[in-house]
C-alpha cells in the first residue's frame, strides 16, 4: 500500500493506483470525459487537474499519475481550480449544447464560458475529442474501424475517409462509451446505422430466436471465452442460455 | 573491404588521408542544402566543365556545410605546397576563373575569404601569395566557435566513409569495443556531463544508465532527426556533412545499453540528409562496421532510416515512437519514459541527431576533454543556426557559457544594415524573445529557460527594430497552433483563442481586457497542456508580453504599431520632396492606389491602399513613409 496525502488527509492506495482513482477514494470527485477503468490513461480532457506540492510542484492530470509514496495532492488548490475552469470553459465552448459538460462546469462553479460560441455549422457539435470511442474500438473491440483525422482544431473522430467502414463490427462499443452522446447507434430492421462514421452493419438472424445481432464476436470476448467457440453464430441472449443450460447438464 | 582488426581501419585511415590530401588540387564545394539552395550546383558543375576543359587533374569534391552560409557558395581549394583558400560567394562566371588560376599554378585574389591553417603547420604559403588573407578563425564569425558536432562538416567528403576515418572516425567505436566495458562507456559519458541536444537538456548518461538497466532483454535506439523549427537546420547539416558520425555514435550507444537495432527517424523533407544517411549505412555495413559481429567482436548492430511525414509534434519523443510503430504521431504521457518503455513497449534510448554526434568525440578525447569545454553545469558545445536580422548568417556551433551579446554581436556582428538588434528568440516557436538588455546572459540551459525562453534545438533568430514584437508572437504562436495534435484540449483550443486574441491585437481591435484573458490563457496552455508543444507554445507570447508589454499596449490602447509592420495599424505616404515620380511604385502596386505623372511626386490613394508595404520596399529614393 502507498501513503499519500489528499487535501491535507492522508490516504492508502495500492501501489500503481492512478491519481485519480486515489482521489475518489478520499470522496472528492474530479471531473473527467476522458478517463475509463477499462481503457490505458490517456490524459487529453486536462479536466481532472489537480496540484501536487510534493515531491515537487507541478500541475498534473491526476488520470495519468501514478500515485508514490510521499505524494502531496491538493485539489482545491487555485491553480489547480482555474486549469479545470479554463478547460471546462473551452469545452462548453466548442460544445454548448452538452448538458453533460454544462453539468460538469456547474459543479466547478463555471456557469458560462468567455471564449464564445463555435461558428453556426458547428454550433451541435457534442464531441469533446476525449478518444474514448477510438481507443474502446482499438484496445478492447480489436477492430481499430475509427481513428483521428486532422491535426490540432481540426482534428476529429472518423472511419478512414470517411467512407463506410470494412472494419465495424457494429458492436456499438463506440456509442455506448461516449460520455457526451456524440455517437448515436440506430437499428433500423437488419441494419445497425452509424452516422458518426458513415457506416452500416447488416446484423445477423439469430437461427434460434430471430432477434438481430452484431455478426462478428469481439476480439474481447473470443479472448475471454475461447471455450464457446460454438456458439458464435447465435445471439448473445441464446449464447447466455446456450451456455447455462451445458453448464447446468454438466452438474 | 571487411573491418575486423585494429590494422585495417588503420588501413582505411590511410587511404582517407590520401584523398584529404592529395598530391593535386582539391577543391571542395559546400554542399548542402544550405549551398545548394544558393547556388553550390551550379558552381559544382562549372568547376568539373572548367577542368575537363582545361584537362586539369584535380579532386572535385562535394562536402557538407562549410558554416558561413552568408558567404554561400562556399569553396574550398587545397593546393598541393600552397595550403587550403576558402573562396566565398562563388559563381560559376567565378568557378571558370578560379580553375584556370590553378591551371597556372596560381591561387586567385578574386573572392578569397580566407585560408585555413591546417593542423599542426605554420602559416601556409598561401598566405604568403594572397597578401591581406586573414586565416579563417581570425574572422569574427568563426573566431569564438569551437566545433565538435561539426568537426568534420564541410571538411569531409560526407561519402567517403574513408575520409571520416582519416579525421580520426571509429577510433572511438574500436576503443569502445575492444577495451571498454558497456558500464565504462556509460560511466564516461555520464562524466563528460552532456546533456540532451535536442532541447530537454536532460543528462545523456543518465538516460543511458536508465535505459541499460531497464528490464527486458530487447532495446532499441533512436535517432531523433524530425527537426521541423523555423529558421533551424543543424539538424539536417549534421546528417548533411557528416552522417558517419552519428551512426558511430548510434553504434556506441548500441553497444553501452545492449541494442541490436537502431532507428534514425528523419523528416521526408530533407532528401538530401536521407540519402547521405541511407549511403552512410550502407558503406558502414559494407566495411562490417554494421551488421553482424562489428570490428570482430560478437557485437551486431543494424540501423534502419524511417522517414517522418511531416508532423512537427512527432520531434516529441513519445509521438515520435508512436509514428515509428505506424500509429498516429501523438505524445502519451510520460512516465513510463521510453528509456523504460518505449519503442513496442521495449526499453528504447533515443537522443538528438547532436547529441549522437557528440558521443564518438567524448569516447575518443575523454570525458574530461569534454567536460573542459563550457561551464560547469552546462559542458560542451551546442550548435546554433544563427539567421534573421543579422549582418552573418550561419550554423555556428560554440561552446556552452558564450553570452548573447558574444553570439549576435561578436559571431553574428550586429544587426543588419547597421539596424539595432531588439530581441533574439532562441528555441524556435517553442522558445521565447529575450531582449538585447539580456544580452549579458550567458547561453546555458539554466538561464535561457530563467528568462522564460528555453535552449531549444538550436534555432536562433535575430530581430530588429523594424520587426513588432506582437506579429513575432502571433507568427510562432500560428506555427504551433497548426502543428498541434489537437489530442489535449489546452492545446487544442486555447492556442487557437489566444492566436484570435493575437489577431485582434495586431488589428486594432482588442481592448486591455483581451489582454488580461491572453496572459491567463497562455499561463493555462503552459502549465496543463499534455507533451512539450503544448507546454512551450505559450511561450513567444508570454516572453513578449513580459519584455514588450509597451508594444502591446501601443497597439491596444493607442492602436499603433511602433515597428510599422501591422498592416491595420499603419499608413504610407510619399514624401514629395524626395519622390522622383519614376513611377516604380505606381507599377508594382498590386491594387493600382498610387497615382501621378511621370517625373512628378505620386500620391497614395489612402481608400484603396491595403498598407501592403510594397512600394516601401521597392523605392530607391526611400520617399515612402510609414505614418505608425
Amino acid at each position: 500500500m502507498i501513503t499519500l496525502t489528499i487535501n491535507r488527509r492522508p490516504v492508502s492506495v495500492p501501489q500503481g493506483t492512478l491519481l485519480l482513482k486515489a482521489v475518489e477514494e478520499a470522496g472528492i470527485t474530479l471531473p473527467s470525459l476522458c478517463h475509463h477503468d477499462a481503457l490505458a490513461p490517456y490524459g487529453a480532457c486536462r479536466l481532472c487537474m489537480v496540484m501536487i506540492t510534493a515531491p515537487y510542484r507541478a500541475l498534473v492530470a491526476s488520470c495519468t499519475y501514478p500515485v508514490e509514496e510521499g505524494l502531496v495532492v491538493e485539489t482545491d488548490a487555485p491553480e489547480a481550480v482555474q486549469a479545470r475552469r479554463l478547460a471546462l470553459e473551452f469545452l462548453m465552448s466548442r460544445c454548448p449544447r452538452s448538458d453533460v459538460i454544462r453539468k460538469m462546469a456547474e459543479k466547478e462553479g463555471v456557469t458560462a464560458s468567455r471564449f464564445g460560441m463555435p461558428s453556426t455549422e458547428q454550433t451541435d457539435e457534442l464531441c469533446v475529442l476525449c478518444g474514448l470511442c477510438v481507443r474502446v474500438c482499438r484496445e478492447l473491440i480489436g477492430a481499430a474501424a475509427i481513428g483521428f483525422t486532422g491535426r490540432g482544431s481540426e482534428r476529429r473522430v472518423g472511419a478512414p475517409f470517411d467512407f463506410q467502414s470494412d472494419a465495424c463490427i457494429g458492436c456499438g462499443a463506440c456509442a455506448e462509451v461516449c460520455p457526451t452522446g456524440a455517437i448515436q447507434m440506430e437499428d433500423r430492421g437488419n441494419q445497425r446505422i452509424l452516422r458518426a462514421w458513415n457506416t452500416r452493419i447488416t446484423l445477423s438472424a439469430c437461427p434460434e430466436c430471430g432477434r438481430f445481432f452484431t455478426p462478428e464476436p469481439t476480439r474481447f470476448l473470443k479472448k475471454m471465452l475461447p471455450e464457446i467457440e460454438t456458439y458464435w453464430e447465435v445471439c448473445p441472449d441464446c449464447r447466455r442460455q446456450k451456455t447455462s443450460r451445458q453448464w447446468l447438464n454438466a452438474q | 573491404m571487411k573491418i575486423k582488426t585494429p590494422s585495417d581501419l588503420e588501413k582505411l585511415r590511410d587511404q582517407g588521408q590520401c584523398m584529404l590530401s592529395p598530391q593535386k588540387p582539391r577543391v571542395s564545394v559546400g554542399m548542402a542544402t544550405c549551398g545548394l539552395a544558393a547556388g553550390a550546383g551550379a558552381v559544382f558543375d562549372a568547376l568539373r566543365q572548367a577542368a575537363d576543359n582545361l584537362r586539369l587533374d584535380l579532386t572535385l569534391v562535394s562536402a557538407g556545410c562549410i558554416g558561413c552560409c552568408q558567404e554561400e557558395p562556399l569553396v574550398d581549394v587545397r593546393m598541393p605546397g600552397f595550403g587550403r583558400v576558402l573562396y566565398a560567394r562563388m559563381t560559376p562566371e567565378g568557378a571558370d576563373r578560379l580553375i584556370r588560376s590553378l591551371a597556372s599554378g596560381e591561387l586567385p585574389h578574386e573572392n578569397a575569404l580566407a585560408y585555413i591553417p591546417e593542423e599542426g603547420s605554420d602559416t601556409p604559403k598561401s598566405a604568403e601569395v594572397l597578401s591581406g588573407l586573414v586565416p579563417i578563425n581570425a574572422l569574427p564569425f568563426y573566431a569564438k566557435q569551437h566545433k565538435v558536432i561539426l568537426r568534420n562538416s564541410g571538411l569531409i567528403d560526407p561519402q567517403s566513409i574513408e575520409e571520416y576515418a582519416a579525421r580520426g572516425g571509429y577510433k572511438s567505436l574500436l576503443l569502445a569495443l575492444l577495451q571498454l566495458s558497456p558500464h565504462e562507456i556509460i560511466d564516461e559519458i555520464t562524466r563528460s556531463g552532456l546533456r540532451g541536444r535536442g532541447g530537454g537538456g536532460f543528462p545523456t548518461g543518465k538516460k543511458w544508465e536508465v535505459c541499460s538497466r531497464a528490464a527486458g532483454t530487447a532495446r532499441f535506439i533512436i535517432c531523433n532527426a524530425d527537426e521541423g523549427d523555423p529558421g533551424a537546420y543543424m539538424d539536417r547539416t549534421v546528417l548533411e556533412s557528416d552522417p558517419y558520425a552519428v551512426i558511430e555514435g548510434m553504434t556506441i550507444g548500441g553497444y553501452a545499453i545492449g541494442a541490436s537495432q537502431g532507428y534514425v527517424y528523419v523528416r521526408n523533407e530533407y532528401p538530401l540528409a536521407i540519402d547521405r544517411i541511407n549511403h552512410a549505412i550502407e558503406r558502414s555495413t559494407e566495411c562490417g562496421l554494421l551488421g553482424e559481429d562489428i570490428l570482430g567482436t560478437d557485437f551486431t548492430f543494424s540501423i534502419q532510416v524511417i522517414r517522418g511525414a511531416g508532423a512537427f509534434v512527432c520531434g516529441e519523443e513519445t509521438a515520435l515512437i508512436a509514428s515509428l510503430e505506424g500509429g498516429l504521431g501523438e505524445p502519451r504521457p510520460r512516465p513510463p519514459y521510453p528509456a523504460v518503455s518505449g519503442l513496442w513497449g521495449k526499453p528504447t534510448l533515443i537522443n538528438n541527431v547532436k547529441t549522437w554526434a557528440s558521443v564518438a568525440a567524448i569516447i575518443r578525447k575523454g570525458p574530461e576533454w569534454y567536460a573542459g569545454i563550457g561551464t560547469k553545469g552546462n559542458a560542451g558545445t551546442a550548435v546554433f543556426s544563427l539567421v534573421g536580422k543579422v549582418a552573418n548568417t550561419g550554423l555556428v556551433e560554440i561552446p556552452l557559457g558564450l553570452t548573447l551579446e558574444e553570439m549576435i554581436q561578436g559571431i553574428g556582428g550586429g544587426g543588419l544594415a547597421g539596424k539595432r538588434v531588439k530581441a533574439v528568440q532562441t528555441g524556435g516557436p517553442s522558445g521565447g524573445c529575450i531582449p538585447a538588455d539580456l544580452f549579458h546572459l550567458p547561453i546555458d540551459y539554466a538561464s535561457l529557460t530563467q528568462a522564460g525562453s528555453i535552449m531549444g534545438s538550436g534555432g536562433m533568430v535575430v530581430m530588429d527594430e523594424d520587426t513588432c514584437m506582437v506579429d513575432v508572437a502571433r507568427y510562432f504562436l500560428r506555427f504551433t497552433m497548426e502543428e498541434s495534435c489537437g489530442k489535449c484540449t489546452p492545446c487544442r483550443e486555447g492556442a487557437r483563442y489566444m492566436y484570435a486574441i493575437l489577431t485582434r491585437i495586431i488589428e486594432g481591435e482588442a481592448t486591455p481586457e483581451d489582454l488580461v484573458l491572453l496572459e491567463e490563457i497562455a499561463m493555462w496552455v503552459k502549465e496543463a497542456s499534455l507533451c512539450g508543444l503544448g507546454q512551450t507554445a505559450p511561450n513567444p507570447v508570454l516572453s513578449t508580453l513580459r519584455y514588450f508589454r509597451d508594444e502591446y499596449d501601443a497597439h491596444v490602447r493607442e492602436k499603433r504599431c511602433p515597428a510599422g509592420v501591422c498592416r491595420a495599424l499603419i499608413k504610407l505616404t510619399i514624401n514629395a520632396e524626395r519622390c522622383t515620380g519614376c513611377g516604380l511604385c505606381l507599377r508594382e502596386c498590386p491594387v493600382g492606389a498610387i497615382r501621378g505623372k511621370k517625373k512628378a511626386p505620386h500620391i497614395i490613394d489612402p481608400d484603396l491602399c491595403t498598407h501592403c508595404r510594397t512600394c516601401y520596399d521597392i523605392c530607391p529614393e526611400k520617399a515612402v513613409e510609414i505614418v505608425r
